[in-house]
């Protein structure tokens, strides 16, 4: 029973880092249509940017800020840029972000050369919790608290406000939302900056315990995408559900059969596009 | 058109006697474009000519591979019965995969694909009994002893690559100028009219995805047997990716392009890499710069309407 219940808690940390990436590829997809290969380099390079500032001033706060603006506008300019050239070719839009992916994974390596390291804990959280039999490192507990906050800001900002109601809309149908004079332009710019942002700084988050490394990028991508895939395309609610089925699904695939790790994202995959071919909340 | 034929001629040309002039480093690159043409070519059935993308191409060509190279060495089996195996799996997988992707288009199809690939992925790098994990397999035997040919070295091979080439191009050619052909390429144009002309979309669809999924098996094949070890690198993002910027780059719905587009994938890799260890670098920026620039493809430069 201990056993279950730490596992669950680690699925939970995962899923939490899930969301923070997924939410923002979900999005993006949802406003453009935009497959993007490059969202796990934003991971990968919030968690190098808030390396250098923790480098430098020590503050994992500070590091974990700018990680998510110094990301963030990196995504900002490739949105308004290159990706908006494309508004209507979803292929040419991958191979783009595709190209960036590679460039990005190339400029970090020469930037900061390829030795895997860790961020450090934030102080205070570096103990565990003990509740009965159970023991379970705070941070993590930490890090599932704040992907919540994050999801239910997400979710305040989707649901009542005037910038989640145009989201929504063009969610729905790009071509009436710019009829009825949403800038879907603009919107599509934000949205992408703020996905990039977030997967900085889910970057930031997983860096005490998963770290930076070479390839970091291409390891988390394919989870991102199965959460994506399971929760339903453009559905921010998908997201949520989507990590905690992918990321229990995942932990307990690694530590009860460590070789299939994986494949066992086959199965829920496979259920749910047999079943609902848009995912658990994507409309088709 | 007359540029078009003389290009043909030319690649015609290299391909048939440039080995007799070439030293093997040469030989070793013709090789790795030809096989890898077979697989951009199968990729292109399915991009090109049905207007299915797909970003998990390489597992079938990956899973060909590993099947040859757990038959060769493990269980020491012959020459045909690894071939037809490697064929068989990478087929089987497709047929599977197949069942699951055929009713999804566009944006979806991409993103599952994608999906699929790389939970097979996945599994070769972490199955490690049998597939030996990140090491993947070494000690496969060179076709031609495998085979027991009387000929032996890089050109042999090359030669052997060049025949299954020319018997796969023309196969595939006759495929998409087929009645069957045709049709993918309605589906492509407007599936909604070909479904209420009477076609059943679906199955064609799946028909398309396991063809081209049976040669990119061959390819897999072929390329095992050149490289003589296995990697789970076969059949990772990259590896797909890679294939779709060698078709996207050198003109979907052509065969042709593919030829070309691997010719300049593979020559830039080896060329780049002898001047600079920033190959991803430059890789990052042909993909961004073949887009901005020819987003049609080599082939279609001139502005012909791809067929």
């Amino acid at each position: 029973m201990t056993y279950f219940i730490t596992q669950s808690l680690n699925g939970l940390f995962s899923a939490a880092l899930l969301f923070l990436i997924a939410s923002g590829l979900t999005l993006a997809f949802g406003v453009m249509k935009i497959v993007n290969i490059a969202h796990g380099s934003f991971y990968m390079l919030g968690v190098y940017v808030a390396y250098t500032v923790v480098q430098r001033t020590g503050s994992l706060l500070l590091g974990a800020v700018v990680a998510l603006l110094v990301v963030g506008a990196v995504g900002f300019v490739m949105q308004r840029v290159f990706l908006r050239r494309f508004p209507s070719d979803p292929l040419a839009q991958m191979m783009m972000t595709m190209g960036f992916a590679l460039l990005f994974r190339d400029l970090a390596l020469m930037i900061w050369g390829g030795d895997p390291f860790t961020l450090p804990y934030p102080a205070g959280l570096r103990g565990s919790l003990e509740a009965g039999e159970v023991v379970f490192p705070s941070y993590r507990l930490f890090v599932i608290a704040v992907a919540a906050l994050v999801g239910a800001a997400l979710w305040l900002v989707n649901a009542k406000t005037l910038i989640g109601a145009r989201l929504r809309a063009t969610v729905d149908d790009p071509e009436m939302a710019s009829a009825i004079g949403i800038n879907v332009a603009r919107l599509s710019g934000i949205v992408f900056a703020v996905g990039a942002g977030l997967a900085a700084f889910g970057g930031v988050m997983g860096g005490p315990i998963l770290g930076g490394y070479a390839g970091i990028d291409f390891d988390l991508l394919p989870l991102a995408f199965v959460v994506v895939i399971v929760g339903g395309m453009g559905s921010l609610k998908g997201a949520l559900v989507g990590s905690i089925v992918v990321g229990m699904i995942d932990n307990f695939g690694k530590a009860l059969v460590p070789e299939l790790s994986y494949f066992t994202l086959f199965a829920p995959m496979m259920l749910v596009l047999a079943l609902k071919p848009t995912g658990l909340y994507g409309r088709a | 058109m007359a540029v078009r034929s003389w290009v043909i001629v030319a690649l015609a040309l290299v391909l048939a006697v440039g080995p007799l002039v070439l030293d093997s480093y040469w030989i070793g690159l013709l090789t790795q474009i030809v096989i890898l043409a077979i697989l951009a070519m199968s990729l292109d059935i399915l991009l090109g000519y049905t207007g299915l993308p797909s970003l998990g191409h390489a597992a079938f060509f990956g899973a060909a591979a590993y099947a040859v190279a757990v038959l060769s060495t493990t269980y020491r089996a012959d020459f045909w019965t690894s071939v037809v195996a490697g064929i068989a799996v990478g087929t089987a997988l497709a047929a599977a995969f197949g069942l699951i992707v055929s009713h999804v288009r566009d944006v979806y199809f991409l993103m599952i694909t994608l999906a699929l690939g790389m939970v097979l992925w996945g599994l070769s790098y972490r199955w490690i009994p049998v597939t030996g994990g990140d090491n993947g397999i070494s000690g496969i035997p060179s076709l031609e002893a495998h085979a027991g040919l009387p000929v032996a070295g890089p050109a042999a091979f090359y030669y052997v690559t060049l025949i299954v080439f020319v018997l796969c191009g023309a196969l595939m050619r006759v495929l998409v100028r087929s009645p069957f052909g045709l049709t993918l390429r309605g589906i492509r144009e407007n599936e909604a009219r070909m479904r209420s002309l009477g076609f059943n979309t679906w199955l064609h669809c799946y028909l398309s995805f396991v063809i081209a999924g049976a040669f990119a098996s061959v390819a897999g094949v072929m390329w095992a047997y050149y490289n003589g070890f296995v990697s789970p690198t076969y059949l990772d993002l990259t590896a797909s990716s890679e294939l779709f910027l060698m078709v996207t780059l050198g003109g979907p719905a052509t065969l042709v392009g593919p030829l070309l587009g691997a010719g300049a994938i593979v020559l830039l890799k080896n060329v780049m890499s002898a001047y600079t260890a920033r190959w991803l670098l430059i890789l990052g920026i042909v993909y961004i710069v073949a887009i901005l620039a020819a987003p049609k493809g080599i082939w279609n430069l001139g502005g012909r309407r791809s067929g």
